[in-house]
């Protein structure tokens, strides 16, 4: 049975306030817990359950051939070594830093239009960042040694190379995951009582009793959540901009011509973003509709997230132009080469349409219309994660494909392995999401509540 | 060079090399086994294949490992990903056994290698090696410096020969009618049929041998003559030397053996020859002609070459003027050239197109003014009147004596081989041959193809092959008797210059396999005789004889024991003997033979499989041949402008037809090619090479014609429509740019200055030309502390342009030394062959003629290395002696190292490419280096294990090393010496000078990375009469 | 509304916060103990011989030196292990039938080798070299144990790389004269580190721990 069907809900009309109007305290955790506690499974969402299951299985047998076999299973070669694993690492991570950014930055900057999609967006982030981080291991040509990168005392005597940015990675990756993980966590409490306490099956009950940690809502309660989230959005603000810096130091640090370039960390931080937002609208739209949320989730959300992509998008144009503009004014033969070849080289065709995805699509959010309409909104969100998908492949492999020494020039061409294992963490990532959305408060109720006493407070301020 | 051991090695056996222990670099617990009898063999797997007559699968991965899984795989695969988090490294030994010998030989001290010298025959002619013996397994074999044919340099065909010697496809029983027998029951069999002979006095006997220079051999094969005396004894090589034989008859009325003195020659003219490469006495040669193109400084002198070839060759790269014209027309030019010389050449010829008649002018100019330092080669596959007219003008510019001797031929019977097998093919025909005995030769494969050898072989009664391989020839044969590899058994034989090498075997046959001696024992009714003896007692009876020096009459024990130790036996040298030359020998030549219009088809040894004897060598197979770089694969090679006007594009395939002999070859466009001539190489298209020569590339015999072996006219080609994939390792984009076409990678590499060329002249005016800026040789500023190499050794290398031929032997050198995997076709395809030193090539200029050049590339050693800060683990880290170290064992495989390297010399293995299943395969590995694994990067280390060894040793001794002790693989084997290696502190080090010349250069040195490896720019010597 | 959990759940919350870090750290302490335990690296573990052969009744009781049997110590990376005649010179002699000795005499009549069990093995990928260490003044037991000592033969050290890193980063602690390398019984003097000092300098030892040192 459908959900939609069994309770007669009113479909709320679009609104431009950051919540709906007339909404009270009771109905907001009604709406939100009543997804989790009273819905019955609808065959939606287990029919988007199975196709994201199916994906798994994808990820598993790729995974499986390319331990069992070797990474040679995939198009790299030399001297393209990285392309398909390390592109996809490099998305999913961007794609985790909207979550941070609206959890932790947009709650120090007091924005009210955060509150009803920082939840989703924080799951986003820990799943984006689990499927990146399965990428760095699978990679590697003896994943079962993963843990040399780690500075424990061995047997050897010996210790990871800390000039390399690869190990910086596993400390900016794990620290990101950690930090995320209980920020979120911590955010749930609350909310995890609130299913406890309206819960009827006892199973249940003690279910969300132990997750919610024994939380009653008593007064020290909500000052020590209140200091800790504050403390916890302190120490995550700075990852949004440290973390994917660092993923680019991996490309900065080496001397290879599109990779060797300051530009990269601003740059990197800003496409992250970019695609991070597009990601949370791509997963937002379907949700509000599907779930009828548009009171909670309105317009006024998407128009905001909308204006953020223009924004950094903008910045990532502008470092496309740079970069290309100081390839040329270098006079560096091989800069120019690299820039040369991407545009006109065996790979043009996957550049321009980059730009075409990143630079020149997304141009449309200047137009109201386009930010006023959820599925136009929708339509650019996908083609925006195509492009930052396709500027980190052409990052990678153009910059390899040609180096230095032209004796060694060469071609990639991915394999339906490559292929399978990109699909497979996209089933990762919405097996996940799926189970979430069923099984946790995919809003922050309490936060909700908080709004609407706001609101209240406003409009008797302007009755007075 | 290490004292080698000169004892006999009939006494060692394979059983006693079971019992070493196992070589370091494998994993597998159990030693290595062959098999010995019968029963053995039985259960081998090998049984079922000789059988059925099916051949392995190859022993590298065939698929890219994409397909291939099926349903009991994908379970496997499915736990394992789950399974990884248990997969963690665990490093817990597995209980091992140590087994010493019950009685161990004197000479050997486990753990340290052994040398020997021997001789290793190609096309019956000799060529001096050591080979190196890890506790009885042969593992490498090197130049034999002692040895006048070597000098210490080896071929590509000499190192990889080690690897043949334990080709897991061998023969490896005797086989009647396709099933296992024994050689006891092979000799009874025989002996009956020769009975039966010997009451016709062998009438319906026949031998079929390749060219023999064997004097042991010649001499049994002469007493079975005498002993049937109307059998036949026919001689036959593929690539054999008729053309230099016919024309020397021709010159001088009798067969004589020519031998070129290139250190006398100031100006050389090359007409179709390979002399660098492809003549049996190419190994030094090469030496000779390097040595005069070492310039230290502007004020040395050197030589120049002219070369005139159809398809571009090792000594062509070299040339200061090469013009590339069909074969059939280099017979005009030669002509006009004698007539310049005043040498009567018969009648006019009209210069070919692409000839003018300057260059000509100019080149006897050049020829005449040096009379007596001058040489001209003429080429194998040039027709006998081409080879008079050499003789006669190098009589006339009195060069015999000086630039060029002569000797008796050192074939032990002379003979003209192609008329040899068909009046072999006609007798079987006419039913005349009853008992045919073919030793070493395969001629169901190499015949000519208008020589029906496989439908008269029907004819014959009673047919015995013996040979390396159950191939073409075998499936025809009711006997195949394997035959000992040289590594195996007693031998001798001549080399380039006439002297006699003794062949003394490193272990004992493998397979059982017997020597040609032996089957010619067989045939003279003796059985029990050792060819140990058989070889031993015929050069005591010539010692006795007083054929040789009289030491040895007088104590034959020490003349035997230097001669092993030597690799040569003194006092067998060919006397060089005076001969005249017929002066109209020229004249000879008639019209038909040259100008023969439209398009020629050239055919030519590969360079990497020779006649096809090499085919299923997979270090030969996989390496890139030169200037093409393709691999497993031969092509029909065609000239830019020729495929354009015949609508030719590169993998096309097109059907060759030549008088009524066709066949389907793919097209490979090659810059430098002649126009109008197409060149096609011989040794592929092999149906039963083994597991890895087996069907790879197209039989060129099918339409080579014994009249026209060499040089055909009137070959028509037809687009079939089909296409087939060609792998090259250095893809050459030829590509258009503004109006012209140019080949992609060659301009960039001109533009990055990665070659570095002057002339001569150029060079005096300008030393310095090659210099990179000072701001890039001093150090750049850098985040880390500077690194004092100041102290102790630092280890660097100097790869001379100038005299690096290009002739790949450093590759297969460095395939043996350091036990590097073959990937195969598919592999080399994805980009993923492990190669650990290659040679690029660059054109430059009009690709229908342009310049090639040649550069060895190997790990530079930065001292900035860009691939170590990057490696997360430290598993390729920095020596304080400069070396650029790889830690297998520690490596994770990231390959952000190869990512990060400007020259991308590192090789990764993306699957298991090394072979562990093969036991015949262990003890062919160097006990002295890993082998690598699944999942780890590799590169070159400047065979460290070599630097490791001698500082040892030298520390032992307390002393400093010695310049020229430590030797790479590369540099040892590098026939022109050059590549050095040494101790760049010590400023008297041989690298040290050459680094100090004026020519040295670093490739991309602007990127402050600091290379150890420099380079000496190129020179050419270009005369000055020759525009353009 | 009715309590879902007793009231000895806080108390239990609390203790399990508490265990939790104690069995994350318990669990890495036992890797680690594992790890150097002799069940893992097979040190001071006697193996299963073909013979029950004693180093301390023939270095201590007969007297002979190590190179008697290894005979290529002084030459080569290995050590090298005697054939089965170099047993047979004495034991053609001496206790020729003695039960314990019945697999050399049948090795010795039948040519088959005898089978030892590998005491110190390391990995394909080492390259240890015994010449070098011996002519530095690294005496056999330093690595192998007070054989004399030994009634039956075992591993005496891990053999762990970190092992191996110690001694040549220090190698003074280790070295002694020259003439006491094949000491089967041998005890550092007093001074070891004042004489170690000198002997380095005097034997010119260089402490190599460059990857290629052992990885090659």
């Amino acid at each position: 049975m459908d959900p939609v069907e069994t309770n007669n809900l009113t479909a709320v009309v679009e609104t431009d306030e950051v919540i709906a109007p007339g909404q009270t305290y009771r109905s907001v955790s009604d709406r939100v817990s009543d997804m989790v506690l009273e819905w019955p499974i609808g065959y939606r969402w287990a029919a988007g359950l199975l196709l994201a299951l199916a994906l798994l299985f994808v990820l598993n047998l790729a995974l499986g051939v390319v331990f069992t076999i070797g990474v040679g299973v995939w198009g790299i070669n030399i001297p393209v070594g990285w392309a398909f694993a390390i592109t996809n690492f490099v998305w999913w991570i961007g794609i985790g830093h909207a979550g941070t950014l609206i959890s932790a930055f947009l709650l120090l900057m007091r924005q009210q239009w955060r509150t009803s999609i920082n939840r989703f967006a924080e799951a986003m982030t820990i799943f984006a960042v689990a499927c990146a981080g399965m990428f760095p291991l699978a990679h590697m040509g003896r994943p079962w040694l993963f843990y040399w990168l780690l500075p424990y005392p061995d047997t050897m005597g010996t210790w990871p190379q800390f000039r390399s940015p690869l190990v910086w990675d596993v400390f900016a990756v794990s620290t990101y995951l950690t930090v995320s993980l209980i920020f979120w966590y911590v955010g749930l409490l609350p909310d995890l009582a609130t299913l406890r306490d309206r819960a009827k099956k006892r199973i249940t009950k003690i279910i969300y009793g132990i997750v919610s940690l024994g939380w009653r809502g008593s007064a020290v309660h909500w000052s020590r959540y209140e200091m800790c989230s504050l403390l916890l959005a302190g120490l995550s603000t700075p990852l949004v901009v440290s973390v994917h810096t660092v993923v680019s130091f991996d490309f900065t640090i080496a001397i290879l011509p599109g990779w060797h370039s300051t530009i990269f960390p601003p740059y990197f931080v800003a496409g992250a973003i970019y695609s991070g937002f597009a990601m949370v609208l791509t997963l937002a739209i379907p949700l509000r509709k599907y779930y009828h949320l548009e009171g909670f989730v309105t317009m006024k959300h998407l128009d905001f997230m909308a204006k953020v992509m223009l924004a950094t998008g903008l910045v990532v144009a502008y470092s496309y132009i740079m970069e290309a503009f100081m390839s040329f004014y270098s006079g560096n033969p091989y800069e120019r080469y690299m820039m040369m070849n991407r545009m006109t080289g065996p790979y043009a065709k996957v550049f321009w349409t980059l730009i075409a995805c990143n630079l020149v699509g997304p141009q449309v959010l200047w137009l109201r219309r386009f930010r006023q309409s959820a599925w136009l909104l929708f339509g650019v969100s996908l083609v925006v994660q195509t492009g930052m998908w396709l500027e980190r492949f052409v990052i990678i492999v153009t910059s390899l494909h040609r180096d230095f020494l032209p004796s060694s020039w060469g071609m990639f061409y991915p394999t339906r392995w490559d292929y399978m294992t990109f699909l497979g963490t996209l089933g990762l990532f919405f097996t996940l999401f799926y189970l979430f959305i069923r099984f946790l408060p995919m809003i922050a109720i309490h936060e909700l509540r908080d709004l609407v006493h706001k609101k209240q407070e406003e409009s008797h301020a302007a009755v007075h | 060079m290490p004292n080698p051991m000169t004892d006999s090695k009939d006494d060692l056996k394979a059983s006693e090399l079971v019992q070493i222990q196992l070589p370091s670099d494998s994993a597998n617990p159990h030693p290595p086994r062959f098999w010995r009898s019968l029963d053995e063999l039985n259960n081998g797997a090998a049984y079922q294949k000789g059988l059925a007559h099916e051949f392995p699968e190859g022993r590298f991965p065939k698929t890219s490992g994409q397909g291939g899984l099926n349903r009991r795989d994908l379970l496997k695969v499915m736990g394992a990903s789950a399974g990884l988090a248990g997969l963690t490294a665990c490093t817990k030994l597995p209980p091992e056994k140590i087994v010493p010998y019950v009685r161990q030989p004197e000479e050997f001290v486990p753990g340290i290698p052994l040398f020997y010298a021997t001789a290793m025959p190609l096309g019956g002619i000799g060529r001096g090696v050591l080979v190196e013996s890890h506790m009885g397994r042969p593992t490498k074999v090197e130049g034999n410096p002692d040895h006048p044919g070597s000098l210490g340099g080896a071929d590509v065909f000499g190192q990889a020969s080690v690897l043949t010697l334990y080709d897991p496809d061998r023969s490896q029983v005797p086989i009647h009618f396709g099933h296992l027998a024994s050689w006891d029951g092979f000799i009874a069999d025989f002996g009956d049929h020769l009975a039966s002979e010997s009451s016709t006095g062998g009438a319906g006997l026949r031998i079929l041998t390749g060219s023999i220079t064997s004097p042991t051999l010649a001499d049994q094969i002469k007493s079975v003559l005498s002993q049937f005396p109307s059998a036949g004894w026919h001689q036959y090589e593929p690539c054999g030397r008729d053309n230099a034989r016919e024309g020397a008859k021709l010159a001088f009325g009798q067969y004589v053996n020519t031998i070129y003195r290139l250190d006398k020659a100031d100006v050389i003219l090359s007409l179709d020859s390979d002399f660098l490469f492809a003549e049996p006495g190419g190994l030094r040669y090469a030496r000779d002609f390097a040595g005069r193109r070492r310039m230290v400084d502007p004020s040395g002198t050197t030589n120049r070459l002219y070369v005139l070839e159809s398809t571009p060759s090792i000594t062509g790269s070299l040339a200061d003027h090469r013009v590339p014209i069909r074969s059939s027309d280099i017979q005009a030019v030669a002509r006009a050239a004698a007539q310049g010389l005043g040498v009567p050449s018969g009648s006019d010829a009209a210069l070919p197109a692409g000839m003018s008649a300057d260059w000509v002018a100019a080149l006897v100019h050049d020829l005449q003014a040096h009379r007596a330092s001058s040489l001209v080669v003429a080429g194998e596959q040039q027709p006998p009147s081409v080879h008079a007219l050499a003789h006669a003008i190098n009589h006339a510019l009195g060069n015999v004596g000086v630039t060029v001797i002569y000797t008796d031929p050192v074939e032990a019977n002379a003979t003209d081989e192609i008329k040899s097998l068909k009046d072999l093919v006609a007798d079987m025909d006419g039913g005349r041959v009853r008992t045919l005995l073919m030793i070493g030769v395969n001629p169901a494969y190499n015949a000519p193809a208008d020589v029906p050898f496989v439908a008269a072989i029907q004819k014959v009664d009673f047919r015995v092959h013996l040979g390396l391989h159950q191939d073409e020839t075998a499936e025809v044969c009711h006997w195949h008797v394997p035959e000992t590899h040289y590594l195996e058994a007693w031998g001798d034989v001549r080399n380039y210059d006439g002297s006699a090498s003794i062949i003394q075997p490193l272990i004992a046959p493998l397979y059982g396999g017997k020597s040609a001696h032996e089957m010619m024992a067989v045939l003279q009714g003796q059985t029990n005789l050792s060819t140990h003896d058989l070889v031993r007692g015929y050069w005591q009876r010539q010692a006795e004889a007083g054929h040789l020096a009289p030491a040895a009459a007088s104590n034959f024990e020490t003349f035997w024991e230097t001669s092993l130790n030597n690799g040569w036996i003194e006092g067998t040298t060919l006397a060089v003997k005076q001969v005249t030359a017929n002066a109209s020998a020229g004249a000879a030549t008639t019209a038909a033979e040259s100008n023969a219009q439209g398009l020629e088809i050239v055919f030519r040894p590969d360079p990497s499989v020779w006649d096809g004897s090499f085919a299923n060598n997979a270090w030969l197979q996989e390496l890139p041949r030169p200037f093409s770089k393709l691999t497993w694969d031969n092509t029909l090679l065609v000239s830019p402008a020729t495929a354009a006007r015949l609508g030719l594009q590169r993998e096309d395939v097109v059907k060759i037809v030549l008088e009524g002999h066709e066949v389907e070859a793919p097209v490979l466009i090659l810059p430098g090619q002649a126009a109008n001539s197409v060149a096609l190489h011989l040794g592929y298209g092999r149906r039963r090479a083994g597991g890895v020569g087996t069907g790879v590339g197209v039989n060129a015999y099918a339409i080579r014609t014994s009249d026209a072996p060499w040089i055909a006219a009137g070959a028509t080609l037809t687009k079939t429509g089909d296409k087939h994939h060609l792998v090259t390792t250095q893809n050459h984009h030829l590509i258009d740019q503004n109006g012209q076409k140019v080949e992609e990678e060659s301009e960039a590499a001109f533009d990055r200055h990665v070659i570095r060329v002057a002339t001569v002249e150029e060079y005096g005016r300008d030393p310095n030309f090659a210099a990179d800026p000072p701001e890039e040789t001093t150090a750049a500023p850098s985040m880390y502390p500077k690194v004092d190499y100041s102290q102790g050794y630092s280890w660097g290398m100097s790869v001379d342009l100038n005299t690096c031929i290009g002739c790949n032997a450093c590759v297969v050198a460095c395939y043996a030394e350091n036990n590097i995997a073959v990937v195969g076709k598919e592999e080399v395809d994805n980009g993923r062959d492990m190669q650990w030193i290659r040679v690029d090539t660059y054109f430059r200029g009009d690709l229908d003629n342009p310049e090639a050049y040649n550069e060895v590339m190997l790990c530079q050693h930065c001292e900035n290395a860009p691939c170590e800060y990057v490696c997360p683990v430290g598993a390729t880290v920095h020596s304080p002696e400069g070396l650029n170290l790889m830690v297998y064992n520690r490596c994770v495989g990231t390959r952000y190292c190869s990512n990060n390297c400007p020259y991308k010399v590192r090789r990764f293995n993306f699957k298991l490419y090394s072979d562990w299943d093969t036991p015949s395969l262990y003890p062919l590995r160097n006990p002295d280096v890993t082998v690598r694994s699944r999942g780890v990067m590799e590169k070159c280390t400047y065979c460290v294990q070599r630097i490791m060894e001698a500082k040892i040793v030298a520390e032992r001794e307390d002393r400093t090393l010695r310049d020229g002790e430590i030797q790479t693989a590369c540099q040892q084997t590098c026939p022109t010496q050059a590549i050095v290696f040494g101790n760049i502190n010590d400023p008297e080090s041989r690298v040290s000078k050459l680094k100090a010349q004026s020519r040295d250069y670093g490739l991309l040195r602007d990127l402050n990375v600091r290379p150890r490896t420099t380079y000496l720019a190129r020179l050419t010597n270009p005369n000055v009469e020759i525009k353009g | 509304m009715p309590q879902i959990f007793h009231h000895s759940m806080n108390t239990i919350s609390r203790v399990s916060i508490v265990a939790g870090v104690l069995l994350v750290g318990g669990l890495g302490y036992l890797a680690w103990a594992v790890n150097e335990s002799p069940y893992y690296t097979n040190a001071k573990l006697p193996l299963e011989q073909p013979v029950l052969f004693s180093h301390k009744h023939h270095t201590m009781d007969d007297g002979i030196d190590c190179r008697y049997c290894h005979t290529s110590v002084e030459k080569s990376s290995f050590a090298g292990l005697p054939p089965t005649e170099t047993c047979m010179t004495c034991h053609s002699q001496i206790w020729t039938n003695a039960e314990m000795l019945e697999p050399v005499r049948a090795s010795y009549a039948t040519g088959q080798s005898l089978e030892w069990a590998r005491v110190n093995a390391l990995p394909d990928f080492v390259y240890f070299n015994h010449s070098i260490h011996v002519a530095k003044g690294i005496g056999c037991t330093t690595c192998h144990g007070q054989l004399g000592e030994m009634p039956v033969t075992w591993k005496e050290n891990t053999l762990y790389m970190r092992w191996c890193i110690d001694c040549h980063k220090h190698p003074e602690r280790f070295v002694r004269r020259r003439q006491d390398v094949f000491k089967p019984v041998y005890e550092p003097p007093a001074n070891q580190l004042a004489m170690g000092k000198q002997l380095v300098k005097e034997y010119r030892i260089k402490s190599y721990t460059n990857c290629d040192t052992c990885h090659r």
